[in-house]
C-alpha cells in the first residue's frame, strides 16, 4: 500500500514542477494529431477520387494513359509511406533533405517537418479507407445517379461521396486516435509533443516509473474524450431515426389483396369471359 | 404519322466470350408502349442497359433522333437525361429525402431552379401517391413505395422516353399493383415507355407492341392480340404455353 502512496507522492512532485511542460506538452501533441488528420483525410480523398474514376475502352488513349499513371503513382505512394515506420519517416525528411542538398532545402521548424510527416502517413492509410468507402456505396446508387443523366463529378459530390464519407467515419477516428499515440516518435526530430514532456521530466528527476503513469493516464484520457466525441459526431450524422409514419396512401393494398388485372376485365382470372386457352378473347 | 424517337441498329453486346445480344434491331416511335418478353438470361435487361449506355455496346448504332449515342464521343450524360429508367431495385439515393430524390437531377443536370423543381417534383410525387412522404429517407418506406418513388424521380426529369427494367421483380406480390398501376396511368398519358417485365397481363393489357426475346436475338415481334393469341414462332408458344395454363 505504501508503494501507491509513494507513487502518489512521487506524481504529486512532478506536477508541481513539470505540469506546464506536461499541459504544453499535451496541447502539442492534440493540435499535431488533429492537423495531421484533416490533412491527411484530404490527401486520402483525393487519392481515393483519383482512383476511382472510372475510365472504359472507349475514351481517349490519353486520358486512359493518365488515369493508369495516377493510379500507379497513388499505389506507389500508399505502399511506401504504409511500409515504414513513421519514426523513420520523420528522419528521412528532415535530416535526408539538407544531407542531400547541402543545407538548401530544409525544415525550419519542427513543426512544419512533423505536420508533413504525420499527414502523409495518414494519407497513406485513408487513401485506401477512402477508396473502400467509395466502392462499398452499392453500384446501383452510381446507376441511379447516371440514369438521371449526372456526369460522374456530379454523382460523386451528390450520392457517392456523401455516403462513403458516412461509412468512413469510423477509420477516420480511427486514425486520430492512433496520430494522438503515434506523434509520440515525433521526440526524434525534436517536436515538443506529450512524450517529449516525459522526456524532459524523467531526464531531471529520474523518476521514470510515475512520470510514464502520468503519460499512460494523459494519453488514455485523450483517446477515450476523442472515441466519445466521434461516437456523438457519427450518430449526428445518422439523424433522426423516428419520423411521422404517414397513414394516407391510397395505392398500397393491404396484405392479400390483389387487384391486378383489373377486376371484370377480359384478363381477370374471376371472370366468365377470361380464355385460359389464349386462343382470343371470348365474344 | 408516327415519329420515331429511337432505333436500334445491328446491336451486339458479349460479356467476355458470352454473347448477349446478337444483332439486334429494333425502333421505338413516339408514344409507344412496348414490353420485352423472354426468359432469364435472354438478353432482355442487357438491352434496355445497352440502350440507356449502361453498358457498352460491342457494335452496332443508337440512334436517337437520329444521332448515333452509341460510338465514341457522344455525350452519354444529357443523353441519359432525355431517357429515364426505373431499376427492379430502385435505385434511389440513400442520402437524400424523398423529394430530394426528386429534385436533385432537375437542379443539378437541368439547371432549373429550386423552386420550380420542387414544383415540378411534387406534380409528379401526388401523380405517384407519394405527396404525404416526400419528408421519408428510402429506407423508411417500402418496396412499391420506392419503386414509385423511383418513377416519380424518372418522370420529373421530363424524358422522352422511359425503361422499365423489371420494376415489380424485387417487391413482394401485395406491392405489385400499386407500381403497375402507376404505370398504367403513365401510359394511357402518352409516355413512350419501354418495359421489360414478367407481368404478362401487363404486357398483353397496356403496351402497343410485344417483342419476345430468347437467347440473345429477337425472336418474335408485333402486337399484343397477335403475339398472345397467334405466336408464330415455336419458342415464342413454348414461352408462353407456361402463362397461358398457370
Amino acid at each position: 500500500m505504501n508503494k501507491f502512496a509513494q507513487l502518489g507522492a512521487d506524481i504529486a512532485k512532478l506536477w508541481l514542477k513539470y505540469g506546464n511542460s506536461y499541459f504544453g506538452g499535451i496541447k502539442n501533441t492534440l493540435i499535431l494529431a488533429l492537423v495531421g488528420t484533416v490533412i491527411g483525410c484530404l490527401i486520402g480523398f483525393i487519392c481515393g477520387i483519383l482512383n476511382t474514376i472510372p475510365y472504359s475502352r472507349n475514351d481517349n488513349p490519353v486520358k486512359r494513359f493518365f488515369l493508369a499513371l495516377i493510379r500507379v503513382i497513388i499505389r506507389i505512394y500508399v505502399e511506401v509511406f504504409r511500409g515504414t515506420p513513421m519514426v523513420l519517416q520523420a528522419v528521412f525528411l528532415y535530416y535526408g533533405l539538407p544531407y542531400f542538398t547541402n543545407n538548401a532545402v530544409k525544415f525550419t521548424s519542427v513543426w512544419a517537418a512533423a505536420i508533413v510527416v504525420v499527414s502523409i502517413n495518414t494519407g497513406a492509410y485513408m487513401a485506401e479507407s477512402v477508396r473502400g468507402g467509395i466502392i462499398s456505396v452499392d453500384p446501383g446508387q452510381t446507376e441511379g445517379a447516371k440514369a438521371i443523366g449526372m456526369t460522374h463529378v456530379q454523382t460523386m459530390i451528390n450520392v457517392i461521396l456523401p455516403q462513403a464519407l458516412r461509412n468512413i467515419m469510423p477509420q477516420i477516428g480511427n486514425n486520430f486516435i492512433i496520430n494522438v499515440k503515434d506523434t509520440s516518435v515525433m521526440f526524434i526530430i525534436g517536436f515538443p509533443d506529450f512524450f517529449a514532456a516525459h522526456r524532459a521530466a524523467v531526464g531531471a528527476s529520474y523518476l521514470y516509473f510515475p512520470s510514464a503513469t502520468v503519460e499512460m493516464v494523459g494519453y488514455l484520457t485523450m483517446t477515450l474524450v476523442a472515441s466519445l466525441l466521434l461516437r456523438w459526431a457519427e450518430k449526428r450524422m445518422d439523424g433522426d431515426s423516428s419520423y411521422e409514419l404517414v397513414q394516407e396512401d391510397q395505392l398500397v393494398m393491404t396484405a392479400g389483396t390483389y387487384n391486378y388485372p383489373s377486376r371484370r376485365s377480359p384478363f381477370d382470372e374471376q371472370n366468365k369471359e377470361y380464355d385460359k386457352t389464349g386462343k382470343g378473347k371470348v365474344n | 404519322m408516327e415519329q420515331q424517337i429511337l432505333q436500334v441498329k445491328h446491336l451486339s453486346k458479349s460479356f467476355g466470350k458470352q454473347e448477349v445480344l446478337k444483332d439486334i434491331d429494333f425502333a421505338v416511335n413516339k408514344g409507344d408502349v412496348i414490353s420485352i418478353l423472354g426468359k432469364s438470361g435472354s438478353g432482355k435487361s442487357t438491352l434496355l442497359r445497352c440502350i440507356n449506355l449502361l453498358e457498352t455496346p460491342n457494335s452496332g448504332e443508337i440512334l436517337f433522333h437520329d444521332t448515333n449515342m452509341a460510338g465514341r464521343g457522344a455525350n452519354a450524360a444529357s443523353y441519359r437525361a432525355k431517357v429515364g429508367m426505373v431499376f427492379q431495385s430502385f435505385n434511389l439515393f440513400n442520402n437524400m429525402t424523398v423529394l430530394e430524390n426528386c429534385i436533385v437531377g432537375q437542379v443539378k443536370v437541368l439547371k432549373r431552379n429550386r423552386d420550380e423543381a420542387q414544383r415540378h417534383a411534387m406534380e409528379f410525387l401526388g401523380k405517384v401517391g407519394m405527396a404525404p412522404y416526400i419528408n421519408a429517407r428510402p429506407r423508411q418506406i417500402s418496396g412499391g413505395q420506392k419503386q414509385r418513388v423511383a418513377i416519380a424521380r424518372a418522370l420529373a426529369m421530363d424524358p422522352e422516353i422511359l425503361l422499365f427494367d423489371e420494376p415489380t421483380s424485387a417487391l413482394d406480390p401485395e406491392m405489385v399493383g400499386e407500381v403497375l398501376s402507376v404505370m398504367r396511368t403513365i401510359a394511357s398519358e402518352g409516355m413512350t415507355m419501354l418495359v421489360v417485365t414478367h407481368e404478362m397481363a401487363f404486357a398483353r393489357d397496356v403496351s402497343n407492341r410485344v417483342v419476345f426475346m430468347a437467347d440473345g436475338v429477337i425472336c418474335e415481334q408485333g402486337t399484343p392480340e397477335q403475339i398472345f393469341s397467334a405466336p408464330q414462332q415455336e419458342r415464342t408458344k413454348e414461352f408462353l404455353a407456361r402463362f397461358h395454363n398457370g
